[in-house]
Formats: C-alpha cells, sequence, structure tokens
C-alpha cells in the first residue's frame, strides 16, 4: 500500500499528540509500518503546532512535505488555512469550525481572515467542517474536542473497524478519561 | 515485543535493555525525554543535575565506579559539559558511559542550530547517529559495549526528527553486565600534566582502532541502488528522507558511526559510482572528511547549511519532479508561540515594559517576554547569561545603566548557570537589579523539578535550596519577594530596588499557570455595559482575552481568573461569576 500522509495541525495545548498518538496505535495495530512526528517545546505554547503521521508498507522519513498530505485534521480553522500548501490537490480537511485569535489579531496587528473554508475549498481541498467543541462538551468536556474530531476522521478508514478503534483508544487514554472520551469519539463518528 | 515508541523513549528502553545503573541529565529540547522515560524504570537511579557539566560529571563518577551511566542533554548543554567531555576522552571509563547530545535543526526551541558533531571530532571521542527509534534503542546497547571494549565515552547524538518521532521497535528484556570492579589507578584516572601527556597517544591510538571499527561495523553499511550514476553518503534523518525521495534508485553507504568516519569503507563505495553525493543537515562534517582523504563529492553546493532538509529537498537536489499541492492562501496572520494565560511572568514583564526598563533576558519560557505586545526583553544569549551581562552593562555605562536595567532569570536556569554570576555581582561590586522569576518548576522542557522546587526527578520530597539565603549568604542586603499577580506591589518593588544604592535581588513568586497542584479561580467575563473599548486589558497580551464586536472578549476555555488584567480596567469591565472586581 503507498503511504497514508495525515497531518494534525492546531494551537499549541489544544491535544494534538493525543490524537497523534491514537492513530500511530490504531495503525500499527493493523500491521503498517508508522511514523508519527511530534513537536515539543516552545512551539507548544500556544503557537501553531502540526504533527505528522504517515503509515503504509513502508515509511522512511517522519516528515509529510508541501503537495504530500492525503488529510489535513485541524482543530482551528486558521491552522487549517496555514497549513494547506501541505495538501494534495483534491486531499481532504477535516476541520474543527472553533477559530481561535492569534497574538497579532489580539493585539489589533491583524485580522482574523474572513470566508477560510471556502478559501480552502477554492483552492482545491474538499472541505468537511464539524463543531468538534459542542460535541466534545456534549460528551463532558471541551478537552475531549481532539477525540470527537478523530471520531470523525475514523469515518474515513472502511477496513479499520469501530472495536479496533477503540481498543486503541483504551491503549491511549488513562482510565479515569476512557468514557468521556468513548463518547466524545462516537459523537464525531456518528456527525 | 512490537511497539510504536518516541525516538527518546526507544533511547531509554535502550539504556534499561542495557543495564544503565545511573543517569543524571539536565531537561533542554529535543533531549528531554530520554531521561523522563528512564525514570520510568524503577532499576535506574535517574536525576535532574543543576546543569550538564554536573550531569556529565555525575555520569563519570558513576563509570568509574564501575557501572554504566548516562548523562543527557540539549546540543547547547554540551558546550556547558564540553570541559568534562576532553578530559573523560582521555581517562576513559570503568563502566560503560553513554551521553546523549540532540541537535536542534531548524530551531525549534534553541537559540542557535549549532552541528555537535564537531564536539565529537574535537574530543576525539566516537559518535553513534540513530536514524529512527529501532536505532535508538540498538545504537544505545552498541553504544556501551563500545565504551567498555575501547575504553571510551561514547556520544549519540539524537536530532529533533528522530528524538520526537515515534516508529515502531522490538523490545527485549533487560540484561545486566557484571559491574566492573574499581580500583585505584592514579595514572588513569589523576589528569595532572605527567599523567595527561601518556594518555593522550592511548587517545589516538584508540581512535585509529575506532576508524577500523568503522571500516567493518554493520551500522555503516551500503546499500545497493539501480543506477550507479550517483551514489549517496548520509546518516540520521537524512538517510530516511533519501530513501522516500528516490527508494533504492541510487546506491547508499548509511552511517551509524560518524565519528571516528571510515577510509577505506568510502573510497571502495566512491569507486563502483561516477559521482558520490553526500546529504548531511547544517556542517559539511561527512564531506570534508571524504575530500580530506581524496574522495570527489558534492556536498554543500547542492545542500544548505541552514535548518532542516526533507525528501522535497532531497529530491529537488537530485533532479527529481516536485509534487503538485493546493496554492497557499495568502495573508494568513501568524501565530507565534506565547505566554500562557494566568503566567505569572506576565505581570512582571507588562511592569518592566510600562517603565520602559531595559531587561537583559535568559532562557526559558520567560523569552516569550520579548514577543508582541509586551516587547521587554533586550537580550537573550545563553544559560545564565542575563545576571553576568547585567553586570558587564553597569560596568560599562554606570549611573547611566544602573537605575533603569535589570536582568530577568528563571528558578531553574538560575540554579544551572546564574549563581556563579550573581556571585561575580557580589564579589566584584556592581550596582546591579537582578529578578529571578521564581516559577517553582523547569517550564519551557514541560515541568522537570530542580534544586529548588523540593521534589526529585520521580516527584518525592528531596533537598530545597532557599533562593533568600542563598542570595543573602553571598551578600546581598536587600532581597525582596514580590507577588507578580500583584501589580502595584510588583512595580513599587522594582522601582525601590532600581532607585537603590547597592545590588539587590527581587525574586518575583508564582508557580507555574499549567503547574497540576495550582488551583485556578473561575474564568472571569467582560461586562459589556461597563467596557469602553479602551484596550488597555490588551496590552499585557493574554492570549484569553481578545475584540469581539468592539468590546473586550474573554475566551472561559483558557483564563485561569488570574486578576492581571482586572488591575488594568479602570472601568471594572472585568468581573468574575458573581460580577465583582
Amino acid at each position: 500500500m503507498d503511504t497514508v500522509n495525515i497531518m494534525i495541525v492546531g494551537v499549541g495545548g489544544q491535544g494534538s499528540l493525543l490524537a497523534s498518538k491514537l492513530l500511530g496505535h490504531v495503525v500499527m495495530t493493523k500491521g503498517y509500518d508508522v511514523k508519527v512526528s511530534e513537536v515539543h517545546g516552545m512551539s507548544q505554547r500556544g503557537g501553531s503546532v502540526v504533527t505528522y503521521v504517515r503509515f503504509g508498507d513502508k515509511v522512511y522519513s517522519p516528515v509529510i512535505d508541501k503537495g504530500e498530505a492525503d488529510y489535513i485534521i485541524s482543530f482551528e480553522v486558521l491552522e487549517a488555512a496555514r497549513y494547506l500548501p501541505f495538501l494534495k490537490k483534491g486531499g481532504k480537511v477535516i476541520v474543527n469550525a472553533q477559530e481561535i485569535d492569534p497574538m497579532p489579531v489580539i493585539t489589533g496587528a491583524a485580522q482574523y481572515p474572513e470566508n477560510l473554508l471556502d478559501k480552502m475549498t477554492a483552492a482545491g481541498a474538499d472541505v468537511s467542517a464539524m463543531d468538534a467543541l459542542s460535541l466534545a462538551n456534549e460528551a463532558g468536556s471541551p478537552k475531549a474536542a481532539n477525540i470527537a474530531l478523530m471520531g470523525r476522521f475514523s469515518k474515513y478508514f472502511g477496513d479499520i473497524t469501530e472495536e479496533e478503534w477503540l481498543n486503541s483508544l483504551e491503549a491511549c487514554v488513562p482510565p479515569k478519561f476512557l468514557e468521556l472520551n468513548k463518547k466524545a469519539f462516537y459523537l464525531g463518528r456518528n456527525s | 515485543m512490537k511497539e510504536i515508541m518516541l525516538g527518546n523513549k526507544a533511547f531509554a528502553r535502550g539504556l534499561y535493555e542495557a543495564g544503565a545503573a545511573v543517569v543524571s541529565s539536565y531537561p533542554g529540547t529535543p533531549s528531554t525525554e530520554v531521561t523522563e522515560e528512564a525514570a520510568k524504570y524503577d532499576e535506574i537511579y535517574c536525576e535532574w543535575a543543576p546543569n550538564e557539566k554536573v550531569a556529565m560529571e555525575v555520569a563519570f563518577g558513576a563509570s568509574l565506579a564501575g557501572k554504566r551511566s548516562f548523562c543527557g542533554m540539549k546540543h547547547v548543554g554540551l558546550n556547558v559539559a564540553a570541559d568534562p567531555l576532553f578530559t573523560i576522552s582521555y581517562t576513559g571509563v570503568n563502566g560503560g558511559m553513554i551521553i546523549c547530545v540532540a541537535d536542534d535543526p531548524g530551531m525549534h526551541s534553541s537559540q542557535n542550530e549549532q552541528d555537535s558533531r564537531h564536539y565529537a571530532i574535537a574530543s576525539k571521542v566516537p559518535m553513534l547517529e540513530p536514524s529512527n527509534s529501532r536505532e535508538s534503542l540498538e545504537f544505545a546497547k552498541l553504544a556501551y559495549d563500545l565504551s567498555e571494549k575501547y575504553d571510551t565515552p561514547v556520544i549519540i547524538k539524537m536530532c529533533t526528527r528522530v528524538a520526537h518521532s515515534q516508529s515502531i521497535v522490538e523490545t527485549s528484556e533487560r540484561v545486566v553486565p557484571e559491574p566492573k570492579k574499581y580500583e585505584k589507578n592514579i595514572a588513569k584516572y589523576v589528569m595532572m600534566p605527567g599523567n595527561a601527556i601518556k594518555r593522550h597517544p592511548i587517545v589516538e591510538q584508540r581512535t585509529l582502532d575506532l576508524i577500523k571499527y568503522a571500516e567493518e561495523t554493520p551500522i555503516n553499511r551500503i546499500e545497493e541502488g539501480k543506477d550507479n550514476s550517483v551514489g549517496i553518503i548520509t546518516s540520521s534523518t537524512c538517510y530516511q528522507y533519501t530513501k522516500e525521495a528516490v527508494g533504492d534508485k541510487y546506491p547508499v553507504l548509511k552511517l551509524g558511526m560518524v565519528n571516528p568516519l571510515p577510509v577505506e569503507k568510502i573510497k571502495n563505495f566512491a569507486k563502483t559510482v561516477k559521482q558520490v553525493i553526500v546529504i548531511e543537515e547544517l556542517d559539511p562534517v561527512i564531506e570534508t572528511h571524504c575530500k580530506n582523504i581524496g574522495v570527489d563529492v558534492k556536498g554543500k553546493e547542492l545542500f544548505s547549511l541552514l535548518g532542516e532538509f526533507s525528501q522535497s529537498v532531497v529530491a529537488k537536489a537530485l533532479g527529481e519532479a516536485e509534487k503538485e499541492a493546493c496554492p497557499a492562501i495568502e495573508g494568513l496572520p501568524v501565530r507565534p508561540p506565547v505566554m500562557c494565560a494566568g503566567c505569572p511572568h506576565r505581570g512582571l514583564f507588562y511592569t518592566l515594559s510600562k517603565h520602559k526598563i531595559r531587561v537583559l533576558g535568559d532562557i526559558g519560557c520567560y523569552t516569550l517576554g520579548a514577543v508582541a505586545p509586551l516587547s521587554a526583553t533586550d537580550m537573550t544569549l545563553c544559560m545564565g547569561a542575563s545576571i553576568s551581562s547585567l553586570h558587564g552593562f553597569n560596568k560599562a555605562m554606570g549611573d547611566a545603566s544602573e537605575k533603569d536595567t535589570v536582568c530577568v532569570i528563571g528558578d531553574s536556569t538560575f540554579m544551572h548557570s546564574g549563581m556563579t554570576s550573581l556571585a561575580n555581582i557580589a564579589y566584584n561590586q556592581s550596582n546591579s537589579t537582578v529578578i529571578i522569576l521564581d516559577n517553582s518548576i523547569t517550564g519551557m522542557t514541560g515541568h522537570q523539578q530542580n534544586p529548588t522546587t523540593g521534589y526529585n526527578i520521580k516527584g518525592d520530597p528531596a533537598g530545597k535550596i532557599d533562593l533568600e539565603a542563598l542570595c543573602r549568604a553571598m551578600g546581598f542586603n536587600r532581597v525582596a519577594v514580590v507577588d507578580p499577580y500583584d501589580l502595584a506591589q510588583t512595580e513599587k518593588v522594582i522601582k525601590e530596588e532600581l532607585a537603590a544604592d547597592e545590588a539587590s535581588v527581587i525574586i518575583s513568586r508564582r508557580p507555574c499557570a499549567l503547574l497540576k497542584y495550582v488551583k485556578h479561580k473561575p474564568s472571569l467575563h467582560v461586562d459589556t455595559d461597563k467596557c469602553r473599548s479602551c484596550r488597555a486589558c490588551m496590552k499585557i497580551g493574554c492570549p484569553a482575552i481578545s475584540f469581539k464586536d468592539g468590546k473586550a472578549h474573554v475566551d472561559n476555555t483558557l483564563c485561569v481568573g488570574c486578576g492581571v488584567c482586572q488591575q488594568l480596567c479602570k472601568f471594572d469591565a472585568l468581573v468574575d461569576e458573581g460580577g465583582n472586581v
């Protein structure tokens, strides 16, 4: 199988590490070779963050380059737009419709851009937006938005069963948060 | 067992499986998790040392005692530990000793992108360079064997993309070797001139022996290719980019050991191809070696000296087609890292910025005090430089700077290398005002304990250094403590200490807002009837405060109720749950 390239992007602190851990785990249990590349340190402090997940028969590079991503999973609208040049023509963007102002917007030095979803579609992306934050709140905590988003993403991989996703969720999440995350996953998957 | 593992975690697993007994490190991105993960094994003694020099000397001591030891650091940490490194090269080891150095090409979280391979060459110490998690684990085990066989410390060089990417590893059981017996050996371990002169030729012979090893070892391997017009010599993550870009098109000499480099293996490889291309990030180390041994190669004429590479960078240099991508959307605002909502540094930097006080900064989360809108910091260099530079600045400018210049340094950085700088102020007497930002943790690297926190790496109670007592013992009569959430008190004390005619230390004390034990107040919100849109609350650069529909707005998922913004609002518009100011 050709390597599948997935970028998980967002704002530092939104939980992209758990999302990538879950994805890496589930594709490994399916027998694929997999690499996940994370960012730690200064970039985590509320800055733009990106995690790469790549799986297939044999994966060498841990990073994804411009024009290579099959999917961009974004926790925030502006961040989805920022990484659009990494998406293949016709690649899929699954985006949480939340907008978080970056510091230049907060200070008034810049405006939060308008109509980004339309602009991404016009640029050739297949955009699917969802309100992951509301689903996470429904599940019991806004922090579970990452897993709600992964629930939606899980629908695109027919050969990974719901049970396999849930087994990996159990392996990646501390027991006391498992029920909350399961609920968020279902809400995302069925949205 | 097969597992998906972070490179750093796999490294720690390798240490565990090889029977490592003592680990001492100072945290630094991207090296930190090797030690954090090693600390999860009860069989290994692990600690955070105050700095990298201390850590390396602790690891040396454990090796001297006959056990397998480890110290880990980031690239700039090896500058601090360079002193013991160059002489441990002479003494050699007793139990195996591994030094991990993690480079950060691209500077994801660093102040420079120096290439640590130069240290291996300069100190004449062997260096292995894994290219994924599996090799991180295997090389850790191999390095102990090499260390003991060749009587040398061994450096394992990680980089961000190996340290912080996960890939699949096979784990096995821990095997603890018989500890080496400690025997007093003055000629080997007491490095005074007469002894060191006799050790130096042993070091040179060791390098010759290691070159022989480099010729034979399977970690320097040739992979066949279909097209011999080009042959590639590479290592680390560049090997992965090369294979991703061109697969098995060209033959590849993949180097797992980057110091010393083989000679015959490279010459023989070069004979089988028309043109050798060296692919390496940062400096032309392998390229220079090839040219020195008379092998004609192309390297930095095709590849940059700057930043990280990727498969596209390699593909482009090798003449492969570029991929079609979605076009960029123009005019997107950047999203730089910021101090967190509730960060105790914010109130302090706001006060310094408000009074246009010069700030000589240091390394940590508070480096973000340089970011707009606070833009408070004038200088950031390296660990501990804030205090010593302030002393130099004041000695140079005298009265013209003493009353309006301070330095800021975090608690962990102060323990790392601020204390000696403070001793210089106490001794050579400049009228300097030093601010220690005590947030009770090492923040930027992800919450490691340090000698001021009272806890060790496992979170158990440990010794706790009293900062006030320490400063007084050095001879500072003026030591003040402020709560940076209290802007009026912070401003008053800073003014007083700058005005004083002797040196002083201000400890700005408030635990990091992200610490689990810190209890947050409920989020504030804006009473839009009272908000006059003056934007005073925006001056502190809090990510929880934005402007929506012409009024200030508080994001209740971020706000921790620290109350700093309330102190700036003249109209009492920022209120708590009960509508109170």
